[in-house]
C-alpha cells in the first residue's frame, strides 16, 4: 500500500514537472515579451531592454536552455521568477488563487450536488415531465459555449435590474471596492457578485452531472440489487434512495476527474468576463502582456490541480465503494 | 389439505404487444413445493416477478394472483410492501448482483429484518447473525460484517435464503436458485434450501431449467412452454408417465449421469419460438414429432388426463396415454438419427481419418498421441483492489498437471469453477513455452516453435468456445467469420470450403450472408464448430460448448460433436463442468481439484466406480431427472467453499474438505497433510491422486 | 428489465437480415430527436455554404455608408461597428466552425481509437507508455497551450490550429477505448482469432475496432460539438482563428460589446452557434440509442 502510494505520487511529480517544463519552454519561445518594450514612444535604445528583460530572465537572444535552467532553479526554492511589470509572481498569484478558489469551490457544490439530485430524479421518473424538461434544458445549456452564457447572463442581469430599477446583482467585480456597510451590508455586497458568475460557472456543470447520473441511475434501477431491496418489502422510494442511488454515486465521483479540466476552463472564462481578478483572469492577460513566468505558474498550478483532483476523486470513490478499498 | 397459501389464476404478461405469459395459473399449500420448469424464453421468471409485483412499469399485468386469500395484483404500494418480505419472499438467480455491493451482508439482513419487525438496531444485527448461521455460514459473527464481494457465490446465495427467511414467510419463490453455482455448491444451497422450508413450513415455488433439481425436490411439476402452462402433475407422473410431447422431449434430451454407453440424445427440432410472433394453434406444433394438422388450428387447453392432478396441454394426450408412449417411441430415436447421416454427404476428410477410425478397434496404446500434457504449471500474480491496485499473492491456477489425448479420443476435463480447468485449456491453446512442464501438439514441443511453426500447428489445433454468440464476432457475416481462419493460412477457396463447412454443421449454405445474430443459439453453435473444423485440424478444444445452450438444443450439438468426431477422425479434449454432457462425450475423464488432477481415466470406470473422495462427492452431487432414484440416492455433501487456489492447503488439497479424511485416524491424517499425493494407476485405466483410494458407487 | 429483455433475446430472426448500418439508420431516423437533429443540421450546412450566394457582401467588405445598422433589406442581419455586413461575416464564421468541427472530430477520435486499441490490446510496456502520455496530456492545461500558441495560426495556419485542438480532445475518449479493449480482449471472437493464428495488428483492425464503431461514431459527433465550443472560446479571447478570417467566437466577443444597443451584432452569431451545437448533441445522442440495442427508444 505504502510502495503503491510513493510510486503513485512519484508518477505525479514526474507528470508535473513534465507538463510545467513544456509549458514553459513553448511560452519562452512563443510569447515575445520584448515586443512589449519595442513599440514604445520615444523608442528605448536595446541595450537598455536587453538589461530589462535579462533582468526579468525573459531576453529571448539568451539560449531557451538557460533561461529554462535560471526558471527551474528558482521554481525548485518556491520562487516563480518577476512578472513582466517586475513584480513577484508569487506575490501576485497568491493574491488571486483565493478569488479562484471560492469561484470554483462554489461552481462544484451546485454543479455537483444540483446536477446528481437532478439527474437521479430525473431517472426515477423517466420519461415523465421533469426528465423531459430538464433533458431538453440539458442539452440546450450544453450547446451554449461559457462564453455566451456568461454574456447572456450579464444582458439578462442589466434587463432585470432596469426592470425592477435597482442593482440587485452585479455584473462586474468581486465586491464593491470601498464600500462602508458594515459587515452584513458587505456580505449582501458579495452575494449579490456572486450570483450570475456562479450560475455561469455551475449551470454547464449541472447539465453534465444530470445526464450523466440519470444514465448511471437508470443502470442500477433494473439491478438486481434493487428487486432485492424491494423483494424484503422496502418500498420503492426506499429502495431507490438507499440502494440505487447509493451505488449510482461512484461513478459519478470518478467522474468529477474528468471534468475538472473544464471547470478550469470555465472558471477562466468566468473571471474574465466578470472582471473577477483570479488566475483565470490572469492567465488570459499574461499571455496578452508575454508575461512568460506568470504562464508557466499557472500551468504549474493547473497541473497540479488536475492531479489533486483525481486524487480525491480516487480517495472519494475508494470512500464509497468497499469493492476498491483495500483489504 | 390445507388451504392453498398461494393462488394465481390467469396470469397475463405483456410487455408492449409482447405477449410474455399467457394464462398461466396454479396453486401451492404450506409445505409444498411446485417445481415450474421450462427453457429460456418460456416465461418462467417473468411469471415469478409478476406474482411479487417487481415487473417494470411498463409491464401489463391481468389475471389474479391470491396471497392468503387476499387479492394482491393491483394493489396499493403499502398493501404490497406489508407482504413483500414477511408473507411472500424470493430468492433469485444470480447472487453476484442480488447484494447492493456497498453494504455490509449482515446490514441488509438485518434491513430486512427490521422492515417488518418492530426491534432495534441491535436486536435486527443479532438476528441477521443467528440467520446466518441458520443457513450454514460458519464464523456467521464475523461474516456479517463483510461485503458482498468478500462472500463466494454460494456464500452470497445462502445470505439471499436468509434473507428470504428472515421474516418465516408463508412463501418463498425460488427463480433459478442455484443455476450460477457449481454442482457441491448447489447442492449444499438446495439443503439449505430444505432446511429452510423445514424451519417455516413455507410452501416453495422452485423455477428451474434444470430437471435433475426439481425431480428430488418438487412434490409437483409445472412444465411451460411459450408463456403458457403446458403440463401440471405430481412430479412422478411428469417423470414417469409424461403426457404432453413438449415434456417427452424434454425429457429425452436431458443427458443423464446414469446412462451408461453412448446412445445419442433426443434433441427437439427447431428452436422456441419468439413470445413476439407465436405459431397459430398449439406453439409446439412446428417442432413437434406427433403434430398433426388440428394442432395449427387451436391453441390447446390444459385439461385432465389419467387422473385429476394430471393434466396436459395437447389434443393428442388422449391417445399418448392411452398407448402409454414413451419419449423414445414419440421421437423416434433411431430413425431421426439415421436419416440425417444419410441426408448429408461424406465431406472429404483427411485420409488417415477416414470414417473407419473408431475409439474401440485400435487398443489407445496402438493410437498417435495428439496432446500430451507434462507436469504442467500455471501461476499468475493475485491483485487486489482496482483503484489501489496491489499484488497479494500468487494464484495456484494449473500445478502440475499431465495427461495425453490419443487419435480418434475424447478427453474430458471436468471440475468446477476455479479448478483450473479452462487456464490449462487456455495455456494449451497459446502454444507457447509454459511455465514449467511440457505441452507437446501432434508431438511437437511447443517451447521449441518458432513463430512460423506456431502458426502452422495452429491449423491442427482449433477450438470451440463456450458462448456461441460471443465468439463469433457480430460484425462478420457468417461467410466471412468462416473464411477467416482459411484466408489467415493462406488458402484460397474460401467460396467453395465455406459451403461445405456449413452443409458439414447441419446449417443452410444459403445463410452465409447472415449475421451472427440472426441465428439461434444452437446454431451459433454450430457456426463456431464450423470455423474450427475450417482448416481441418486434427485436434479440437472444446471449452464448455454446450452450457450456454438450452437442453432441447443442446442434445443436438451434442450429437453433432460425437457424429462428427467420428467421421473425421478429431480428437477432442472436452472441457466442462457438466458431468453427464461428458458422460456422453468423453472416452476418457480427468476430474481436476484446485489445479490438480484428482482422479482420471476411463469414463465407464470413473463414473461407474469412482476412487477419489472428491469425484465421489461431485458425481453425488449431480441431480438426476429420475424421482425415484433421487429419492433414494445417499447425496455427500462437502463442507464449505472451494479454498482459495491463492493458498492451496499443505500435502492433498482436497482434505479440508474430505469426508474420508474426517473418518481417518490421526494417524493416518499425517500422510494427507504432509504428503502431495501424485496420479497413481490403480487399474487399467484409472488413476487416482488420494493415499486412501477405495471404490464406491455413487450415481 | 433484465429478466424480460433476457426471455425476448432469444429469439429467431426469420427475416432476411438487414446490414447493421441500415438498421441503425432506420433507428436513428425514427427517432424525432434524430430527426430534428439532422434537420436542423442541414439546414446550418445549407446556410453556411449557399447562404453567401445570396448577397453581394463578402466578410471583408465594409459598408462605409453603414455602421451598427439594424437588419435591413440592403444588410439582412444589419452591419457591424466596423461596416460589415453581419449575414456575410456570420455565415464565414459558421463555415470556419463547422470545418474546423468536423475535422478535429475526425482526428481526435481515429487517434483515440488507435492510441486506445493498442494500449488495451497489448497492455505492458505499450500501455504504460501510451497511457502515460494521455495522462500528461491530460495534465497540460490545453487552453494555456493553445492560446500561447495561438500566434502560430495567422496567415492560414489553421491547419495546425485544428491539429493542435485535436490533439488535446482524444485523451478521455481513449482512456474509454482502452478499457472496452481490455473487457473485448476477453471476448471469445478475439481470442478465436488469435488462436487461428491472425496477427494482432490485423486483430485490433479488423475486430476490435470495428466492434466499437458505435461508441467511436458517438464520440466523434460528440467531438464535433466540443471542438466548435473549445474553437469559440480560444476565438473569444483572440486565441483561435486569426483576423482578417472569423469565426462565430469572434464574431461573439465583438458583438457582446455592443449587444445591449445592437442585438442584432450578438444574437445572430451566438443563436446559430447553439443551434449548431444543439443539433450535433442532438444526432449524437439520437445515434447512441439507435446503436444501443438494449434502448426501448426508436422502433
Amino acid at each position: 500500500m505504502a510502495g503503491f502510494l510513493v510510486r503513485r505520487l512519484l508518477n505525479y511529480v514526474v507528470l508535473v514537472v513534465v507538463a510545467t517544463s513544456l509549458a514553459y519552454m513553448l511560452a519562452a519561445s512563443a510569447l515575445d515579451p520584448r515586443a512589449n518594450y519595442e513599440g514604445r514612444n520615444p523608442p528605448l535604445p536595446p541595450a537598455v531592454i536587453d538589461a530589462r528583460l535579462d533582468e526579468l530572465n525573459l531576453n529571448n537572444r539568451t539560449p531557451l536552455l538557460a533561461r529554462y535552467v535560471t526558471w527551474a532553479g528558482g521554481v525548485v526554492s518556491g520562487d516563480f521568477g518577476l512578472t513582466v511589470g517586475g513584480d513577484s509572481v508569487n506575490d501576485d498569484l497568491r493574491r488571486r488563487a483565493g478569488v479562484t478558489f471560492r469561484l470554483i469551490i462554489l461552481g462544484v457544490f451546485f454543479g455537483g450536488f444540483l446536477g446528481v439530485a437532478v439527474g437521479a430524479y430525473a431517472a426515477v421518473r423517466q420519461y415523465g415531465w421533469f426528465d423531459r424538461l430538464t433533458t431538453i434544458g440539458s442539452f440546450v445549456v450544453l450547446a451554449v459555449p461559457v462564453v455566451v452564457i456568461a454574456n447572456v447572463l450579464i444582458l439578462a442581469g442589466v434587463w432585470f435590474n432596469g426592470l425592477v430599477g435597482e442593482r440587485i446583482v452585479y455584473v462586474s467585480g468581486e465586491y464593491t471596492p470601498g464600500l462602508d456597510a458594515g459587515l452584513p451590508g458587505q456580505a449582501l455586497d458579495r452575494v449579490q457578485h456572486l450570483i450570475l458568475p456562479t450560475i455561469s460557472l455551475s449551470i454547464g456543470l449541472i447539465a453534465i452531472f444530470s445526464r450523466y447520473q440519470r444514465n448511471m441511475m437508470l443502470d442500477v434501477l433494473g439491478a438486481d440489487f434493487v428487486r432485492t431491496a424491494m423483494a424484503k418489502g422496502l418500498s420503492r422510494r426506499a429502495a431507490l434512495t438507499r440502494h440505487a442511488l447509493r451505488t449510482a454515486l461512484i461513478p459519478a465521483v470518478t467522474y468529477f476527474a474528468f471534468t475538472f479540466g473544464s471547470l478550469l476552463v470555465g472558471a477562466t472564462i468566468t473571471e474574465k468576463i466578470f472582471g473577477w481578478h483570479g488566475l483565470g483572469e490572469q492567465l488570459i492577460d499574461s499571455i496578452n502582456t508575454n508575461d512568460v513566468n506568470t504562464v508557466a505558474a499557472i500551468a504549474l498550478l493547473t497541473a497540479l490541480s488536475v492531479l489533486v483532483a483525481s486524487l480525491l476523486s480516487d480517495v472519494l470513490t475508494a470512500a464509497l465503494d468497499p469493492r476498491v478499498r483495500v483489504g | 389439505m390445507s388451504d392453498p397459501v398461494l393462488q394465481v389464476a390467469d396470469l397475463d404478461v405483456r410487455f408492449g404487444d409482447v405477449r410474455a405469459v399467457r394464462g398461466v395459473g396454479y396453486e401451492v399449500r404450506a409445505g409444498e413445493v411446485l417445481g415450474i420448469v421450462g427453457e429460456s424464453g418460456s416465461g418462467k421468471s417473468v411469471t415469478a416477478l409478476a406474482v411479487m409485483g417487481l415487473l417494470p412499469p411498463h409491464a401489463r399485468v391481468t389475471g389474479s394472483v391470491r396471497l392468503r386469500g387476499t387479492e394482491i395484483l393491483g394493489a396499493k404500494e403499502k398493501t404490497l410492501t406489508a407482504f413483500r418480505g414477511r408473507t411472500i419472499s424470493m430468492v433469485f438467480q444470480d447472487p453476484l448482483s442480488a447484494l447492493t455491493p456497498v453494504y455490509r451482508v449482515g446490514d441488509q439482513i438485518a434491513e430486512a429484518v427490521r422492515v417488518h419487525q418492530k426491534v432495534t438496531a441491535e436486536q435486527a444485527m443479532v438476528r441477521a447473525v443467528e440467520l446466518l448461521d441458520l443457513v450454514g455460514i460458519p464464523n456467521p459473527g464475523q461474516r456479517a460484517r463483510a461485503f458482498p464481494h468478500e462472500f463466494s457465490g454460494g456464500m452470497r446465495q445462502r445470505a439471499v435464503i436468509a434473507m428470504a427467511v428472515a421474516n418465516d414467510p408463508d412463501v418463498i419463490i425460488c427463480d433459478e436458485p442455484t443455476t450460477a453455482l457449481d454442482v457441491t455448491i448447489q447442492a449444499q444451497v438446495l439443503d439449505v434450501l430444505k432446511k429452510a422450508q423445514k424451519e417455516t413450513g413455507a410452501a416453495i415455488v422452485m423455477i428451474t431449467h434444470d430437471l435433475g433439481v426439481v425431480a428430488g425436490f418438487a412434490d409437483r411439476v409445472l412444465v411451460m412452454y411459450a408463456g403458457r402452462a403446458v403440463e401440471v402433475g405430481q412430479v412422478d407422473d411428469i417423470y414417469y408417465r409424461p403426457r404432453m410431447p413438449y415434456t417427452m422431449g424434454l425429457l429425452g434430451s436431458v443427458p443423464r449421469l446414469d446412462a451408461g454407453g453412448r446412445r445419442p440424445l433426443v434433441p427437439i427440432e427447431g428452436n422456441p419460438p419468439s413470445p413476439a410472433e407465436l405459431p397459430p394453434g398449439c406453439p409446439f406444433t412446428p417442432r413437434c414429432p406427433m403434430a398433426i394438422e388440428a394442432c395449427a388450428e387451436a391453441e390447446p387447453p390444459l385439461e385432465p388426463v389419467n387422473g385429476p392432478g394430471h393434466l396436459a396441454a395437447c389434443i393428442r394426450a388422449e391417445e399418448i396415454a392411452r398407448e402409454n408412449l414413451s419419449p423414445a417411441e414419440v421421437y423416434d430415436v433411431a430413425g431421426e438419427v439415421r436419416g440425417r447421416h444419410a441426408a448429408t454427404p461424406e465431406p472429404a476428410a483427411e485420409p488417415a481419418a477416414g470414417p473407419a477410425v473408431r475409439a474401440a478397434p485400435t487398443p489407445r496404446e496402438g493410437r498417435e498421441v495428439v496432446l500430451s500434457v507434462a507436469d504442467l504449471v500455471k501461476h499468475y500474480p493475485l491483485t487486489k483492489g482496482a483503484v489501489f491496485r496491489r499484488r497479494v499473492g500468487t494464484v495456484h491456477a494449473v500445478d502440475g498437471i499431465t495427461f495425453d489425448i490419443r487419435r480418434g479420443e475424447t478427453l474430458g476435463l471436468v471440475g468446477e469453477s476455479g479448478c483450473g480447468k479452462t487456464t490449462t485449456l487456455t495455456e494449451i491453446l497459446e502454444l507457447t513455452k509454459p511455465q514449467r512442464g511440457t505441452i507437446a501438439v501432434l508431438g511437437r514441443d511447443v517451447a521449441a516453435l518458432g513463430a512460423r511453426d506456431r502458426t502452422a500447428l495452429r491449423r491442427d489445433m482449433q477450438v470451440v468456445f463456450q458462448d456461441p454468440l460471443a465468439s463469433l464476432d457480430p460484425r462478420m457475416t457468417v461467410y466471412d467469420i468462416l473464411a477467416e481462419p482459411l484466408r489467415t493460412q493462406g488458402r484460397r477457396d474460401a467460396g467453395t470450403r465455406v459451403r461445405e463447412l456449413l452443409d458439414l454443421v447441419g446449417l443452410d449454405p444459403g445463410h452465409a450472408a447472415r449475421y451472427p445474430q440472426d441465428f439461434s443459439g444452437g446454431q451459433r453453435q454450430r457456426i463456431g464448430i464450423a470455423r474450427a473444423l475450417a482448416l481441418e485440424p486434427k485436434l479440437v478444444l472444446l471449452d464448455e460448448p454446450v452450457s450456454a445452450l438450452d437442453v432441447s438444443i443442446q442434445a443436438g450439438v451434442v450429437n453433432l460433436l460425437e457424429d462428427l468426431r467420428r467421421r473425421l477422425g478429431l480428437s477432442y479434449l472436452f472441457v466442462a463442468h457438466d458431468l453427464a454432457v461428458v458422460r456422453h462425450l468423453a472416452d476418457r475423464v480427468a476430474v481436476m481439484y484446485l489445479g490438480r488432477i484428482a482422479e482420471i481415466g476411463d469414463v465407464e470406470r470413473v463414473y461407474g466406480a469412482p476412487m477419489h473422495p472428491y469425484t465421489q462427492a461431485l458425481l453425488s452431487a449431480i441431480p438426476l431427472p429420475d424421482p425415484v432414484k433421487e429419492r433414494s440416492r445417499r447425496r455427500i455433501l462437502l463442507e464449505g467453499d472451494l479454498p482459495s487456489p491463492a493458498h492451496p492447503p499443505s500435502g492433498c488439497r482436497f482434505r479440508t474438505r474430505c469426508p474420508k479424511f474426517k473418518a481417518l485416524t490421526d494417524g493416518e491424517r499425517v500422510r494427507c497433510v504432509e504428503v502431495e499425493p501424485e496420479v497413481r494407476p490403480l487399474d487399467v485405466d484409472q488413476g487416482v491422486a488420494c493415499h486412501y483410494a477405495e471404490k464406491l458407487e455413487v450415481v | 428489465m433484465s429478466i424480460a429483455d433476457e426471455e425476448l433475446a432469444e429469439q429467431v430472426v426469420k427475416i432476411k437480415a438487414p446490414s447493421r448500418g441500415r438498421v441503425v439508420a432506420r433507428r436513428f431516423f425514427t427517432m424525432r430527436q434524430g430527426q430534428l437533429g439532422f434537420a436542423l443540421l442541414a439546414l446550418m450546412f445549407l446556410l453556411a455554404f449557399a447562404g453567401p450566394h445570396f448577397t453581394h457582401w463578402t466578410y471583408t467588405d465594409k459598408d462605409f455608408a453603414a455602421f451598427l445598422r439594424p437588419p435591413s433589406a440592403e444588410h439582412y442581419w444589419g452591419t457591424l461597428q466596423t461596416g460589415a455586413d453581419v449575414f456575410a461575416v456570420t455565415l464565414r464564421g459558421m463555415q470556419k466552425s463547422l470545418i474546423v468541427g468536423l475535422l478535429v472530430a475526425v482526428v481526435a477520435t481515429t487517434l483515440a481509437a488507435v492510441v486506445g486499441a493498442f494500449a488495451g490490446y497489448f497492455l505492458g510496456w505499450t500501455d504504460r507508455v501510451l497511457m502515460w502520455v494521455v495522462d500528461l496530456l491530460l495534465v497540460l492545461p490545453s487552453f494555456l497551450i493553445l492560446a500561447i500558441m495561438s500566434p502560430l495560426f495567422a496567415g492560414g495556419a489553421w491547419v495546425l490550429f485544428v491539429i493542435m485542438l485535436a490533439l488535446f480532445l482524444w485523451m478521455i475518449t481513449s482512456k474509454v477505448v482502452r478499457g472496452m479493449t481490455v473487457s473485448l480482449k476477453e471476448r471469445e471472437f478475439i481470442s478465436a482469432a488469435r488462436y487461428m493464428g491472425v496477427p494482432a495488428p490485423t486483430i485490433i483492425f479488423r475486430h476490435v475496432i470495428p466492434n466499437m464503431s458505435s461508441l467511436l461514431v458517438v464520440d466523434a459527433t460528440l467531438n464535433v460539438s466540443s471542438a466548435i465550443l473549445t474553437e469559440t472560446t480560444l476565438s473569444y479571447f483572440g486565441f483561435g482563428i486569426q483576423p482578417p478570417d472569423v469565426s462565430l467566437g469572434s464574431l461573439i466577443a465583438d458583438g457582446s460589446k455592443t449587444a445591449v444597443f445592437a442585438p442584432w451584432t450578438f444574437w445572430f452569431a451566438a443563436g446559430l452557434l447553439i443551434l449548431t451545437v444543439l443539433s450535433v448533441n442532438l444526432i449524437g445522442d439520437s445515434l447512441r440509442d439507435a446503436f444501443d440495442p438494449t434502448s426501448k427508444r426508436g422502433s
